[in-house]
């Protein structure tokens, strides 16, 4: 007899209609694939809740997550800044395990096996899928800057791109700080991991400066041409807030550091107080480790119809480790509507149905540039059936207008609300 | 028998089970409108339920002929309208169709 997988494979190249046989010879509950998604974070969060809305229930899905809570990267440079404390960005899994029925696991997982479709975790269990959302966000690359790894162990030289001890620390690094001192950040090549992040933190680190210790600057070392996201606006904002303050040196790439200082091919020495170095990032390691990096060994190919590996068709991978589509930033939003659509397509297939051929996502996303300024980049995307990728629409994107006080509040609803859709 | 053939068969199965799987067929009409609307909820909430204290509109419950005027006035502005510093520039992404489903679907929660 046929099992479920040999079947699959057997009807691969018979088109839709043998595929639709699946679900309605089956048993309701066979019908259902098994769907494990791997990631807690914006995207992984948000496909486990829309897989159980989608199908109202019926497929169930284990969400696998080593962490209990989530601390959110959004919203975290307003901790560095002291204007935000960390438990206003933490949240936890409770809602969204009680509101949908997800089957939660906080495990590691140690390998994906996309031949034998099974998911070992580091607590000994070993779980098999018919589909696997795999949302693993980044990790960083150390090696390329001569000492980093070091200094970074030693908890001299900090990153805190992923939101959490890192965050806390750097902040206490900057309260520590006498007035005077320099904070330097240094900027990797896009892309990387929140386009806009890296000024926003400039801004808000100056924005403290300026009203606590209003003799000290920031440099900023940028690897690209010119500020990767809303450039004019942030310039605009330094220009008005942060005069003399903020030093901006583009096309500088760090090369090492030593102690807290920074060293380049040809530009002389920086020397800073406080030194946060974002490192080059990649997929996570266990999306490299399953070979779903196929760009590189760095970022994961997908089809952006459906997010489908182009290694291994049943498992969607989203957010930060897949390689974008263009114009496509790694945001937590874009995670979050990358998921929407994977829901969306998981569903349709268990049911035989031909996946939504006209898929939209949005991107909104809102930098904080002052203590009561914020500014944003929104955008919507869809396919494109000549290029067989995701664009930005005609004319639907845009940038603030201005440096408008009001869009402070929206940025903080924005947060309450994404923070409600995906972990509610 | 080879793969092919059963797999044939099956698929004859499934064709005729099809037209018997209404419920799937509904399934597929809901889940137009309720991807689509998923589109809005980062910042207007799940299903339109915005979180009470924000700055964004509830979505579920909105008069169908409202969202519709509003969403299209919105996307055939040339100019920033007063008041609105982002709707129109995301309503460009949708057509007439769209607006349409999402309209309905709003004003279908409650």
């Amino acid at each position: 007899m046929l099992s479920r997988r040999d079947f699959a494979k057997s009807t691969a190249g018979f088109g839709l209609g043998l595929g639709l046989a699946l679900p309605f010879i089956s048993s309701a509950k066979a019908a259902s694939p098994k769907v494990v998604v791997i990631g807690g974070g914006y995207g992984g969060a948000t496909a486990a809740k829309y897989i159980r809305l989608f199908s109202k229930n019926s497929i169930a899905v284990t969400l696998i997550e080593p962490n209990k809570n989530i601390i959110s990267c959004p919203v975290s440079n307003l901790v560095i800044s002291g204007d935000k404390t960390m438990t206003d960005i933490t949240l936890d899994y409770t809602k969204l395990v009680k509101n949908h029925g997800i089957d939660m696991i906080h495990d590691e997982v140690q390998a994906l096996d996309v031949a034998k479709k099974t998911i070992a975790l580091k607590g000994g269990q070993t779980l098999s899928y018919d589909k696997c959302v795999l949302s693993p966000g980044i990790d960083f690359t150390f090696d390329k800057i001569e000492n980093l790894a070091a200094l970074n162990q030693a908890g001299k030289v900090l990153h805190a791109w992923k939101a959490g001890t890192e965050t806390i620390a750097l902040r206490q690094q900057l309260e520590a700080m006498e007035d005077g001192g320099v904070f330097a950040i240094a900027i990797p090549l896009a892309p990387y991991r929140c386009p806009p992040g890296p000024y926003e933190r400039a801004s808000m680190v100056a924005s403290y400066f300026k009203r606590h210790k209003p003799k000290s600057k920031v440099i900023i070392i940028d690897e690209n041409p010119d500020i990767t996201s809303k450039a004019a606006l942030f310039k605009q904002a330094w220009a008005k807030n942060y005069a003399g303050m903020i030093d901006y040196r583009p096309n500088l790439k760090l090369e090492a550091v030593d102690g807290l200082t920074m060293k380049f091919a040809i530009d002389e020495n920086v020397k800073a107080t406080v030194l946060n170095v974002l490192p080059e990032m990649s997929a996570a390691k266990l999306a490299r480790q399953a070979g779903l990096a196929t760009v590189n060994n760095r970022w994961c190919g997908v089809n952006y119809l459906t997010f489908q590996s182009l290694q291994s068709p049943d498992v969607h991978v989203i957010g930060d480790s897949m390689l974008p589509a263009p114009a496509m930033a790694k945001s937590g939003h874009m995670a979050s509507s990358q998921a929407k659509i994977v829901a969306a397509a998981i569903v349709s297939m268990a049911q035989g149905q031909a996946v939504n051929p006209n898929p939209i996502l949005i991107n909104t996303c809102y930098s904080y540039v002052s203590e009561k300024e914020a500014i944003h980049v929104a955008s919507v995307h869809g396919w494109v059936e000549a290029d067989k990728t995701i664009k930005i629409l005609p004319n639907a994107s845009g940038v603030s207008a201005n440096l408008d006080e009001s869009e402070f509040a929206y940025a903080e609803s924005w947060a309450k609300n994404i923070w409600q859709d995906s972990f509610g | 028998m080879s793969y092919k053939i059963i797999a044939l068969l099956v698929g004859l199965l499934g064709n005729i089970a099809l037209g018997l799987g209404f419920t799937h067929d509904l399934l597929a009409d809901d889940l137009k409108g309720a991807s689509l609307a998923a589109t809005c909820a980062q910042c207007h909430g799940t299903q339109g339920q915005a979180e009470p204290t924000t700055k964004f509109p509830k979505l579920a419950g909105m008069d169908k002929d409202y969202f519709l005027a509003r969403m299209k006035e919105f996307r055939d502005s040339q100019t920033k309208p007063e008041n609105v510093t982002i709707m129109h520039q995301i309503a460009k992404g949708f057509s007439d169709d769209q607006i349409g489903t999402l309209a309905t679907y709003f004003a279908s929660q409650k």
